[in-house]
């Protein structure tokens, strides 16, 4: 119970076991009260017969399913990919910022202006840019497919984001860390990947999920380059019998990996939380 | 805690009441609106029979059209609109159909004209095109950008009588792997595009068949940089759009690469392909827009629209 999402509130100061049961009994009555009036309304309405057959048809689900399923698991492995490069790039992007010294200016500022650069820019602008224009330059040597150019605009964009969350993670190490560390002879190179970028990456691991789900939910705009992932695939139903139920199904799928990992962010940070609480004790 | 649970059943129970009150609203506003129903067909026969007796009233007067804003013809484009359907003042240029140029902005001011309209009295609103071919309230008092009448899509909307016959032509760069294709057999290995919601891409899967699937765009422009990239070996537009493209669009100059038309295609159906202009579905105006295109055809209006604005593909091989 305690070590649980907190569904029934915030944390109090433990009661009696007869008082906690009631209260669970409590917020399971009313919200099973509160979930079968909205589904009555709703089911009820005048307009839920329309809203079925357009949304929720569910010959049309068993029609556009297989396609959107096959579009989907396109978007997850784009997602796997760009995630992988995502975290790799983006820390080493952060220990380069965090780098002091005179000497580490140029590169120092070289990172600074691609995250101010690429944060910049809208995502859907960089696909079209990279996706449609680098391979119309014709270069020899230089991909021309459209999965590559898509997943690299990706991968720039949200390495920007996420070097950002990891620099948060590296300042928000305690700076005696860092002059211990430098007076027991470590470099500064060894001192940030030894002592600072463990702690740093485990204060901002729930920063970092959140990434995940938008990242995820993001791999759908390269369909703007023609890739037939899950809301092409959805999109493309749609046009052919103005019947939305196939973007609908493309929903489910997001769902399906975002809730989840929502929950475990909660949960992680929550048992996260508990572990510092234990530890300052 | 007792008073707490006190209070959580009188905001349930407050919901319930609040429910059950809805529910009786819900009835007695019933026959209500039924009784207001009555009324309104009493007034409606009522008028019909002041139609009858004067029958002086044109229902195609401007004021009888139920337009989207009175007394003005709101015309619906794409966004934006290419030639030699929509062209600018220049002539060269694009995307001003408020210049006439071009045979869609013709057409359309040539229709407002037989309505009675003035020039200023027509105005243009911007859908793109997979939008304004989908169910509900429109922006639009007619939209037109190379819609082809299809069965499917006369469901939800509506169509006037045709203005144009076409052919679907296959677009591509001299030295793909689709140049100098001459039979469907050819097409089936080769990766090819169309935009989203058009009867090209549907030609595509139908009569190709092709064994690659389909890249589906947004629109033409998307589907243009495509092929340019390399990412496809052609695409489907309507001949007169193909002819424009490679002859403007998809060239050395303006791309590095030569844009040619492979071929035309048999319309895939017994029945001609045909442009209608788009209405929301039910809308009046069609009857009066119809017309104002049997007159256009019938005096050669529409005939010296297409010669001064349309390429005729007679010239350019079909697929066999």
């Amino acid at each position: 119970m305690r070590r649980g999402p907190r569904l029934l509130g915030p944390r109090r100061p433990s009661g009696s076991r007869e008082e906690g049961a009631r209260s669970a009994l409590i917020a399971f009555v009313s919200t099973l009260i509160l979930s079968g009036l909205a589904l009555w309304v709703v089911l009820t309405s005048e307009a839920w017969p329309r809203v079925q057959r357009q949304f929720f048809n569910p010959s049309a689900f068993r029609e556009v399913w297989p396609d959107v399923v096959s579009g989907f698991w396109l978007d997850i492995q784009m997602f796997l990919v760009a995630e992988v490069v995502i975290l790799i790039l983006a820390l080493i992007i952060a220990m380069i910022r965090s780098l002091r010294g005179p000497a580490f200016l140029p590169i120092r500022a070289l990172a600074i202006f691609y995250i101010d650069l690429v944060r910049g820019i809208p995502v859907i602008l960089l696909i079209l840019l990279l996706g449609f224009g680098v391979p119309a330059l014709q270069l020899s040597g230089v991909p021309d497919g459209r999965l590559f150019w898509g997943v690299t605009a990706l991968v720039l964009s949200y390495t920007a984001y996420t070097s950002e969350v990891y620099r948060a993670g590296i300042e928000s190490v305690h700076e005696s860390q860092r002059m211990s560390a430098r007076s027991l002879g470590l470099t500064q190179g060894k001192t940030l990947w030894y002592v600072i970028v463990p702690q740093a990456v485990r204060n901002v691991i729930p920063a970092l999920l959140n990434g995940f789900v938008s990242l995820q939910k993001d791999v759908a705009l390269v369909y703007v380059l023609g890739i037939r992932e899950a809301v092409r695939a959805a999109q493309i139903y749609n046009a052919r019998t103005f019947n939305y139920t196939g973007y609908i199904a493309a929903a489910i799928l997001f769902l399906l990996v975002s809730v989840p990992v929502a929950r475990f962010t909660d949960w992680y940070t929550e048992r996260d939380r508990a572990r510092k609480q234990a530890m300052s004790a | 805690m007792r008073t707490k649970f006190g209070l959580i059943l009188f905001v349930v129970l407050t919901l319930v009441a609040a429910a059950c009150g809805d529910d009786d609203a819900g009835d007695t506003t019933t026959p209500t609106t039924a009784a207001a129903t009555t009324t309104t067909a009493a007034d409606a026969t009522t008028t019909t029979a002041a139609v009858t007796t004067t029958t002086e009233v044109d229902a195609c007067a401007i004021d009888q059209l139920n337009l989207v804003t009175p007394g003005v013809l709101t015309v619906g484009t794409g966004e934006p609109a290419f030639p030699p359907w929509v062209n600018s003042i220049t002539g060269g240029g694009f995307d001003e159909p408020e210049s006439k140029e071009g045979f869609e902005a013709a057409l359309a001011y040539e229709v407002a004209a037989h309505l009675g309209f003035a020039d200023d009295e027509v105005t243009w609103v911007r859908t793109t095109f997979d939008e304004a071919v989908t169910p509900g309230e429109k922006s639009f008092d007619f939209n037109l950008q190379q819609y082809s009448i299809t069965a499917i899509r006369d469901e939800v909307v509506d169509f006037s009588d045709p203005y144009y016959e076409v052919k679907q032509a296959l677009v591509t760069v001299v030295g793909s792997a689709a140049d100098g294709a001459t039979t469907l057999e050819e097409l089936k290995g080769l990766r090819l595009g169309a935009a989203i919601a058009t009867t090209s891409f549907d030609l595509i899967e139908s009569v190709i068949d092709p064994d690659t699937e389909v890249s589906v765009y947004n629109d033409n422009v998307d589907v243009q940089s495509a092929l340019i990239a390399g990412q496809i070996d052609g695409f489907v537009v309507d001949f007169p759009t193909a002819f424009f493209i490679t002859n403007v669009t998809l060239t050395v100059d303006e791309v590095g690469q030569e844009g040619v038309i492979v071929g035309q295609f048999e319309s895939p159906g017994d029945e001609p392909e045909e442009f209608g202009l788009l209405f929301a579905d039910g809308n009046p105006l069609v009857s009066c827009v119809n017309e104002a295109l049997a007159a256009l055809r019938s005096d050669g209006t529409l005939a010296a629209l297409e010669q001064q604005w349309l390429v005729s593909g007679a010239d350019v091989a079909i697929f066999g």
